[in-house]
């Protein structure tokens, strides 16, 4: 079976240069049976990677220790989940993920692409193919996972202790969806410059792909975020890392993508930006995976360092970015401005979007990246954390959240800011009437904290302000309203969720920032602790033993307000014996919005116990944001005019009546 | 205004807007960003009170003091000379004598260095990258040894 895997992936190698050279040519000649040959070899080459990596999962769940990155990354005793979520669990068969999720979208755009005009197409192809064919090379010659051991090994070394976790099941494949779904559209805009074509239509196709791995890439980031949250028991859900970085920047310039090929759809203008958008949001997408594979970085997630590896995936960098860059340079003149726009208009309100968007993705850029140019020019270290971002990253994103609202009201081409600030004036006052109700009456509220919750009170009461003025609200009888309102167009609530998921994403961060509260002490059992109202009863210590680590967990009780216990909070110290490893697994109640937090240290000579505690008022909302933000990008995929393989003819009259504003 | 001033009113206002962002980027590099010393960079190096760096090392053996409450004192070293640290908080899974250790904080007026954060991010040999390039530069650790 391992080496049917081993073989499979040979062969896709071997299929994703047919498929980056035949249909390109065909496009060039205008031969349509070379092109037609695009199709077929894509959706092949995923099969044999779904085959390959099938083999591999299979060798995991099956712990066959003769294959050599299942012999480091995996262990007879651990739970079967993590045996098949190990798989992706290390370098090799994470990279193998990535392929998987590549050719998986290429051969959703050789499936669903039939409307495609057959050279655009056979030119996505191509160039998916140019990105399969530099990575497969890449795992074949410097992380085959295929490697075998002789004489094979007993024992395995274990997983990672901190990767044995649901969190790994569902964090890297949807981070992957959202990374590698951004190749779409880069292989959308390389095509485009092939053609030296681009128009209205281009944007329509492409439009569904940047929601698509938007969806998943907010969805991944979340998801890690909570991840690190609960597994690392530092309390924090953000951390300004490299790594988080690397997965940051794609998702803002994403976010301008999303708003700037709008603009292109239905304005015909901003052609050359949204092009250059596209190629520069997977340009952040692969220097992404460098920064994390190449072991530039020390982290949970560079599994292991290799100088060969960096140096590969540089090469392959460089070749990508900077050919689609000079391609961008060579034609992008060729290509025709659209339709112009007033400065104050929906246009102009997304491009102002994009202004702050771009910017703040280049502050992350500079922060992430300048600690590695210092260090390789001088020898240098910094570490560029917080403290810069809070001063860069943070101006930035102020006056855009502020803005938001704004945005959906303004009229395509010329709108009027006093009309729409006269629909925003409800708004308005909700959001000053939370900033003076969170200034007065909650002790310990900084000037901050209640401009941040007006701001997040803001962008939320704003979003629906914009679903209540498009459903006529006010003006028509509530009958017609309500008809009105199911029958906005899908895209309008995918705008609006989105804008209210970053509100209530706002509303958790300043919630658990400014007045969140942390307690550090050691504790004796049957002491109690009082937190921001809560009061702890610590129980003990007691040994467990699990599948593959020994673990000691600390009891606390929650006292209610009538002196029972209210449920119980463990949080416990594991060894795993295979590693040598201690990992900390913190202790979380729900309480309806908010957080219980409480995390183990060290055992004192006298008996007592360290223990951390936060009370985290709204982080739930930080992650559940996150997931209203999905939801929306789920709801605009589901417009008609997007709909993939709907046929063109048919989105017209759909197209004209989804723009009534 | 004529279309032209207004294209170039609009150019003015966005270099203006990259400008202010990108000269508030080097003034936060200057100001925030936090340089990595090992005890020994210390001697030729002055770190006034106050400022904030990373301070990275082995812990030291038989240093490990646990003071009152959650508060911890122990010394980094890179084997020439050494530093007195003192942390509040839980220290991490992975701190332990003898392996590296990153913490993040600034001296105190009497010399202590007072660490706020306490990483141990570290490979499989356990020890952070700074500290093992550190150690390898200064001759008193090899990959090997560990």
């Amino acid at each position: 079976m391992v080496e049917t895997g081993h073989f499979a992936l040979v062969l896709a190698f071997a299929l994703s240069l047919v498929q980056m050279l035949v249909p390109l040519v065909g496009a060039r000649t205008g031969n349509q049976r070379l092109m037609a040959v695009g199709g077929p070899v894509t959706v092949t080459g995923f099969a044999l990677t779904a085959l390959s990596f099938a083999a591999l999962a299979s060798a995991y769940a099956g712990s066959d220790f003769s294959v050599a990155s299942v012999w480091e990354n995996s262990h007879s005793l651990q739970p079967m989940i993590y045996k098949i979520t190990g798989t992706w669990g290390n370098h090799e068969g994470s990279m193998l993920l990535w392929v998987l999720i590549l050719t998986f979208f290429g051969a959703l755009v050789a499936v669903f692409g039939n409307n495609l005009p057959s050279t655009l197409k056979a030119n996505v192809l191509a160039v998916q193919g140019m990105i399969g064919a530099a990575f497969f090379l890449f795992i074949l010659a410097t992380s085959n996972p295929f490697v075998r051991l002789n004489p094979a090994p007993i024992e395995g070394r274990d997983l990672n202790p901190i990767l044995q976790d649901l969190g790994l099941a569902i964090h890297p494949p949807m981070l992957y969806l959202g990374y590698v779904g951004f190749s779409i559209c880069f292989s959308f805009s390389v095509a485009a410059l092939i053609e030296g074509r681009i128009d209205a239509s281009w944007a329509r196709w492409v439009r569904p792909w940047t929601l698509v791995a938007w969806m998943f890439l907010t969805g991944g980031i979340a998801m890690g975020s909570y991840w690190a949250y609960y597994e690392l028991g530092w309390g924090g859900f953000w951390f300004w890392d490299p790594v988080e970085n690397a997965s940051f920047m794609p998702w803002l310039a994403g976010t301008a993508l999303l708003h700037s090929a709008i603009v292109m759809e239905k304005r015909s203008a901003l052609k050359i930006w949204t092009l250059l958008l596209a190629i520069l949001t997977f340009s952040l997408s692969l220097l992404g995976t460098f920064l994390v594979r190449s072991g530039v970085l020390t982290s949970v997630h560079a599994f292991a360092t290799d100088p060969a590896r960096g140096v590969f995936i540089l090469c392959i960098l460089t070749l990508f970015i900077g050919g689609s860059l000079a391609l961008f340079a060579l034609r992008a003149s060729r290509l025709t401005a659209g339709g112009l726009f007033h400065p104050i208009s929906r246009e102009g309100a997304l491009v102002l979007n994009n202004l702050f968007l771009t910017t703040a993705t280049a502050t992350v850029l500079v922060g992430t990246l300048y600690p590695l140019a210092l260090e390789a020019l001088t020898g240098g270290k910094i570490s560029v954390g917080a403290p810069f971002f809070d001063l860069t990253f943070g101006p930035l994103m102020l006056p855009l959240l502020a803005i938001v609202p704004f945005g959906p009201l303004l009229a395509w081409k010329r709108g009027d800011v006093i009309a729409a600030s006269q629909r925003l004036m409800a708004a308005f006052a909700v959001a000053i009437a939370a900033m003076l109700v969170t200034g007065l009456f909650i002790d310990g509220a900084s000037v901050f904290a209640a401009l941040g919750v007006g701001l997040a009170v803001w962008l939320v009461v704003g979003a629906l302000t914009d679903l209540a003025v498009k459903s006529g609200f006010g003006s028509v009888a509530p009958a017609i309203m309500l008809r009105r309102f199911a029958g906005l167009p899908r895209s309008v609530f995918g705008t609006a969720l989105a804008h209210l998921g970053l509100g209530l994403t706002l509303l958790g961060i300043v919630g658990t920032l400014c007045f969140g509260t942390e307690k550090i002490l050691s504790m004796h059992p049957g002491e109690t602790v009082d937190l921001s109202g809560h009061t702890l009863r610590f129980e003990g210590l007691s040994p467990r033993k699990g599948p593959n680590f020994t673990e000691d967990r600390g009891r606390f009780l929650l006292m209610g307000a009538d002196g029972n216990a209210d449920g119980a909070i463990t949080s416990a110290k594991r060894f795993y014996p295979v590693r040598q490893t201690v990992t900390t697994e913190s202790g979380i109640r729900t309480i309806g919005l908010s957080q219980l937090y409480l995390s183990l240290g060290d055992e004192n000579n006298d008996g007592s116990v360290v223990v951390r505690l936060w009370w985290k008022p709204l982080v739930t909302l930080i992650w559940g944001g996150g997931l209203v933000m999905m939801a929306g990008a789920a709801m605009s995929l589901l417009d008609r005019r997007l709909r993939v393989g709907a046929p063109a003819k048919r989105r017209k009259p759909a197209a004209a009546l989804a723009t009534p504003t | 205004m004529t279309r032209k001033q207004k294209r170039l009113s609009v150019i003015v206002a966005g270099l203006a807007f990259l400008g202010a962002a990108a000269g508030l980027t080097f003034y936060a590099l200057g100001q925030k960003a936090s340089y990595f010393y090992m005890p020994a960079d210390l001697a030729t190096a002055s770190v006034p009170p106050g400022q904030r760096i990373r301070l990275g090392g082995l812990v030291e053996k038989g240093t490990i003091v646990r003071g009152q409450g959650a508060t911890v004192a122990f010394s980094v070293t890179d084997k020439q000379k050494s530093v007195k640290v003192t942390y509040t908080g839980i220290l991490p899974d992975l701190f332990r004598e003898d392996q590296g250790v990153i913490t993040e904080g600034a001296f105190g007026p009497d010399g202590v260095f007072v660490a706020d954060s306490v990483l141990a991010k570290h490979d499989e040999r356990y020890m952070p990258k700074e500290v093992a390039d550190g150690l390898k530069a200064k001759g008193v650790w090899q990959e090997s040894t560990n």
